[in-house]
């Protein structure tokens, strides 16, 4: 693009050639294995479509859906008037002043501010967080789970879930060829995970969930995969996705004392991803903490298991992916890395302060007993009521259609359906070097303008093929979304099977 | 086994002690639900017996954790700091000192230190956090435009939804435009910046993909000293090797060519030099390159093959009169296409200095230049891992770049207020040079940009000796001790690197002016106590 560049002259200084520094071949490796398929090539080529879209060029449909990220917003979703009250008020003090804003959310920013040097939402604050902050934190898991305690030293403030889940595996990434780590991830699982693990290059360990069981963890899965794995690496963290992402189970407390009871036995690390723990749908399932759980198994267990678990601003029922809020809570940590841990932050400096502040305005929501009380729980309910709806719809349509077969969304934002890809189609899609699920969300993609993400980029079983679909978008976009899924998996199969 | 439990647990409520715990198995394949609940009795007891718990060890220790986070340091925020806040909680609680109050000029953090924020970026992030404020007459026209235009480029009209990684498309452009004026019209292409969680997240990120090889292979990446100890902290954790150059105390601070060279050649031995990152203005040091310098730089960077950083977060923070900030970008681009075309250079800019001093808001982008294609979409990649940066940050970076212009209604608050922060800053600039010179064994060389001053310290040799004897750095010694008696806290040069046998501190110039003399009086009158203490 630089119209100065003189192609005789150009990479020739002092009579020798100027190679690039940086180029695929001296690129850090662990960089190039990394693969994050919810915002890979097919987004990409959505993105692409749009900008032609947008340039006046016509394709079959007018518009890109993209159900490829949990980004409730994007999809139309309003944010909780409350938690924006107070963020505007924290960022803007002088509003304080102003009869529009509720006295419930004023009282809230002014005690965020006054956790805030010199009561701004400029200033740095402590890398483990905002200490008020981590307080109501603290305050808030000892409700929800029924008064088991929880200190809040042990809570640490993060730029969304993704970046405490990220520092936890650095700490543990250790060792050499078969002492070094491995990390047991479900499969399918949140592409985080295993870039994550490339990007670290520790020993991903899959134990793949149970999709004829509603996608359950199966505990023999567990100890499969761990003796197989002890063969060539140190298996030391396990990380559970619950409310499950991509597939959308909802762990029973049967599962979940299994799961901690392994740990137990094999000396693992318990990494928790439990960012979905307000979106559970199915009436017959109910969120346990892993917290919760290990506390009722007794104080051998207690005492003992390290756990780690995240909580997001971006999932529930807020949705605020782009304040970039989280936490994470840490249990059992040995002090001494605890304090590597704290160092290990303050690198960082601290996580974005707006982001603290909407997480704090989650964690502590208005009471019955304040004004602004109604209006929140009629906007919380809104969202998950419309939430458990379009779950029950999406699985029902989805499981009208021939060779498609989804699972009951107990949970979470997404449906993983597993769709019947004719041999023709794979062949074809082998011989463009492509993966066959790849090929049929690209065709879907371009024939439909509906985005989304291959199986393949969150692992799956050998020779069984699914997508990933947000339920995100409104119920109208969504019947229609489904409808068009359908008439293009019919004519694909058709296509392919030769049924014309 | 009541006692046990009583002992160890106290938080423990009863109602958690009713419900029975899952056996201990040893066995991994049986049917955990069918097991009897004797035997789970059975063992606590034997474990009752023994009165201590069965030991597991822990699976994280400081023996198997990462061992390069544990090489990390990072003393900005380091033990000093760690023992300020303990004493403010000391002072909270009534404990007496010999002080009010903890001043802490160990970190460049604005608003913590009184600042007051730009009122206009201010509006426009509460206009885009709460668009419905969009109706209130309060807010100025022109914050109203740009948190629509902003808004128009988010998800669903929200800040609340993810961004593209690389940032939102108009804050994109916006900075692209930003720099082209700035650089007197050299071009900026929008796919080469990338918006960033804060200027930290920005170098971190480009310093991993330049990390790789083994032994003698393994990237080296060269740094001032004294640097800011993000890039030693970095390198570390990527396991990359720490190739130091020293400034040139005695021409204050400046970068010397030989000394470049001196240390390329020496680090050539054992690694494989790929970077060389440059800050300016200077952190901690507060110089500010000439332009005659930058150029040297660059020339020494396309000769030597080295991928240039330069960290210019600091670049509207400059003081002295004869020196101007200049751009690597700017100034590459006037050595003509030969350099133009082929250095590789990532510049960083951050909302958290300057005058705006929005830490809290970690916004930041880099401007990338040069760099293969092919490299480029992996770094893309990179960042889409993370999802997005804090879309707030990104629209106050936006503000940055865009700022009121004149003949709109909020360009003359918005100069004044702006104005008022850099003069005060320059005035702190030359204060606190001139006082701390005045005091025997410090001398400091004039702060002429950023946001720190780094004096030079004369500590007696006892004072050293009994530093050692207590293994710790002799200036963190001084520094513990200062903090100790008069409640300000700073960092030990040490933290930042120095020539051997020489100590410094870091402390920022950013608390109010009458704060300032009060904290460099105290300063003074600790030094002479200490030096007359330990002579």
């Amino acid at each position: 693009k630089d119209s100065r560049v003189d192609d005789t002259s150009a990479g020739r200084l002092d009579g020798k050639m100027r190679e690039k520094t940086l180029t695929m071949d001296t690129l850090n490796p662990q960089v190039k294995a990394v693969e994050y398929a919810v915002r890979g090539p097919i987004v990409l080529k959505a993105g692409e479509i749009e900008r032609y879209l947008e340039e006046g060029g016509t394709k079959p449909f007018s518009e890109v859906i993209k159900a490829n990220i949990g980004d409730a917003h994007a999809m139309g979703q309003q944010p909780i008037t409350f938690l924006r009250q107070v963020v505007a008020l924290c960022t803007f003090p002088e509003l304080m002043d102003s009869p529009s804003f509720p006295e419930d959310a004023k009282w809230r920013a002014r005690r965020i501010l006054q956790g805030c040097g010199g009561h701004s939402l400029g200033s740095y604050s402590a890398s483990p967080g905002v200490e008020c902050i981590r307080k109501d934190i603290a305050a808030y898991i000892e409700q929800r789970d029924e008064g088991v305690p929880s200190d809040w030293e042990n809570i640490y403030l993060t730029t969304g879930a993704s970046d405490g889940i990220m520092t936890i595996l650095r700490l543990l990434v250790s060792g050499k060829d078969s002492s070094r780590t491995g990390v047991m991830i479900p499969i399918p699982q949140y592409p985080l995970y295993s870039a994550a693990i490339s990007e670290m290059d520790a020993v991903q360990v899959n134990y793949y969930l149970d999709e004829d069981n509603c996608w359950a963890l199966d505990i023999n899965e567990l100890h499969r995969a761990y003796q197989a794995a002890k063969q060539h690496c140190q298996p030391r963290v396990i990380c559970i996705i619950n409310p499950g992402n991509p597939t959308g189970q909802v762990q029973s407390k049967k599962c979940i004392e299994e799961v901690l009871h392994f740990a137990y036995e094999e000396n693992l690390f318990v990494m928790s991803d439990e960012v979905y723990q307000d979106n559970v749908y199915a009436p017959d399932c109910q969120f346990h903490s892993f917290k919760k759980v290990l506390y009722e198994m007794g104080p051998e267990y207690f005492s003992s298991v390290e756990l780690v678990s995240f909580h997001s601003t971006s999932k529930g029922y807020t949705g605020e992916c782009g304040f970039r809020g989280g936490y994470m809570e840490v249990i059992n940590m040995d002090p001494e890395v605890k304090a590597q841990l704290v160092k290990l932050l303050s690198v960082r400096l601290c996580p974005p302060l707006a982001g603290q502040a909407a997480m704090d305005v989650i964690v502590n929501p208005p009471q019955p007993e304040e004004h602004t009380f109604k209006q929140f729980h009629q906007e919380k309910s809104s969202v998950l009521g419309a939430l458990a709806e379009k779950a029950k719809l999406t699985e029902q349509i989805l499981n009208a259609v021939p060779g498609i077969k989804c699972n009951p969304v107990q949970g979470a934002m997404y449906a993983f359906p597993r769709i019947f890809i004719p041999p023709k189609a794979v062949e074809e899609a082998k011989a463009l070097g492509m993966q066959p699920d790849m090929l049929y969300c690209l065709r879907l993609l371009e024939e439909t303008g509906i985005c989304v993400v291959p199986g393949s980029g969150f692992g799956q079983k050998d020779r069984t093929y699914h997508f990933r679909m947000t339920i995100l978008p409104s119920i109208e976009k969504l019947n229609v979304l489904l409808g068009k899924v359908r008439d293009f998996h019919i004519s694909f199969l058709k296509e392919y099977s030769g049924l014309e | 086994l009541v006692v046990l439990r009583g002992s160890l647990y106290p938080t423990v409520p009863d109602w958690v002690l009713n419900f029975s715990p899952l056996p201990s198995l040893s066995s991994p394949h049986r049917n955990l639900s069918a097991f009897p609940a004797a035997q789970s009795e059975h063992l606590q007891q034997k474990m009752s017996e023994n009165g201590a718990l069965p030991l597991r060890g822990k699976v994280l220790t400081v023996d198997t954790m990462n061992a390069n986070v544990k090489k990390v340091d990072y003393a900005v925020r380091g033990p000093i700091v760690q023992r300020a806040v303990q004493i403010e909680k000391e002072l909270k609680e009534g404990v007496k000192k010999p002080f009010e109050e903890v001043i802490k000029a160990n970190i460049g953090d604005a608003h913590a230190m009184g600042q007051r924020p730009i009122t206009f970026f201010r509006q426009v992030i509460a206009l885009c956090t709460y668009p419905q404020l969009l109706d209130d007459n309060k807010f100025p026209e022109d914050a109203k435009n740009r948190a629509r235009r902003i808004l128009q480029s988010c998800g669903g009209n929200s800040i609340g939804a993810y961004t593209t990684s690389q940032g939102i498309d108009c804050v994109r452009h916006d900075v692209a435009s930003y720099i082209q004026r700035r650089d007197g019209g050299i071009p900026s292409d929008p796919d080469n910046i990338y918006l960033t969680t804060g200027a930290s997240d920005g170098i971190v990120t480009i310093l991993k993909l330049l990390t790789a090889g083994e032994g003698r292979t393994r990237t080296g990446v060269m740094i001032s000293i004294p640097q800011y100890p993000l890039y030693s902290a970095s390198i570390a954790e990527l396991g990359a090797v720490q190739i130091n150059y020293y400034l040139n105390e005695e021409k204050c601070w400046s970068l010397d060519i030989s000394e470049l060279q001196r240390s390329l050649h020496a680090a050539r031995e054992h690694c494989n030099p790929r970077v060389l990152c440059i800050i300016n203005p200077g952190n901690p040091t507060g110089q500010v390159q000439s332009r005659q310098c930058i150029e040297d730089v660059i020339r020494f960077a396309a000769k030597e093959n080295l991928f240039l950083m330069a960290d210019e977060v600091y670049q509207d923070n400059v003081y002295a009169e004869g020196c101007e900030f200049h751009s690597f970008k700017k100034v590459l681009f006037e050595m003509g296409p030969e350099y133009s075309s082929k250095v590789e250079l990532a510049s960083f800019h951050s909302t958290s200095k300057c005058y705006m001093g929005e830490c809290g808001f970690r916004g930041g982008y880099m401007e990338v230049i040069n760099m293969d294609p092919e490299v480029k979409a992996q770094l893309t990649k990179l960042v889409s891992v993370r999802l997005c940066p804090p879309a707030p940050g990104q629209a106050l970076m936006d503000l940055v770049v865009n700022s009121p212009q004149p003949g709109e209604p909020s360009y003359q608050t918005f100069m004044k207020e702006r104005t008022a922060v850099l003069s005060a800053l320059a005035e702190k600039a030359k204060l606190t040079e001139e006082i701390l010179n005045t005091v025997p064994g410090i001398s400091c060389n004039p702060v002429q940009g950023a946001m720190y001053s780094f004096p030079r310290i004369t500590l007696p040799e006892r004072a050293i000796n009994e530093a050692k004897a207590k293994g710790q750095a002799p200036d963190m010694f001084y520094c513990m001790k200062l903090l100790e008696e008069s409640g300000i806290c700073l960092v030990p040069g040490s933290g930042f690197g120095q020539r051997e046998g020489t100590y410094h501190f870091r402390m920022t110039i950013l608390p109010p002016t009458d704060k300032l003399k009060i904290m460099l009086n105290k300063l003074k009158e600790f030094h002479q106590k200490f030096t007359q203490q330990y002579s």
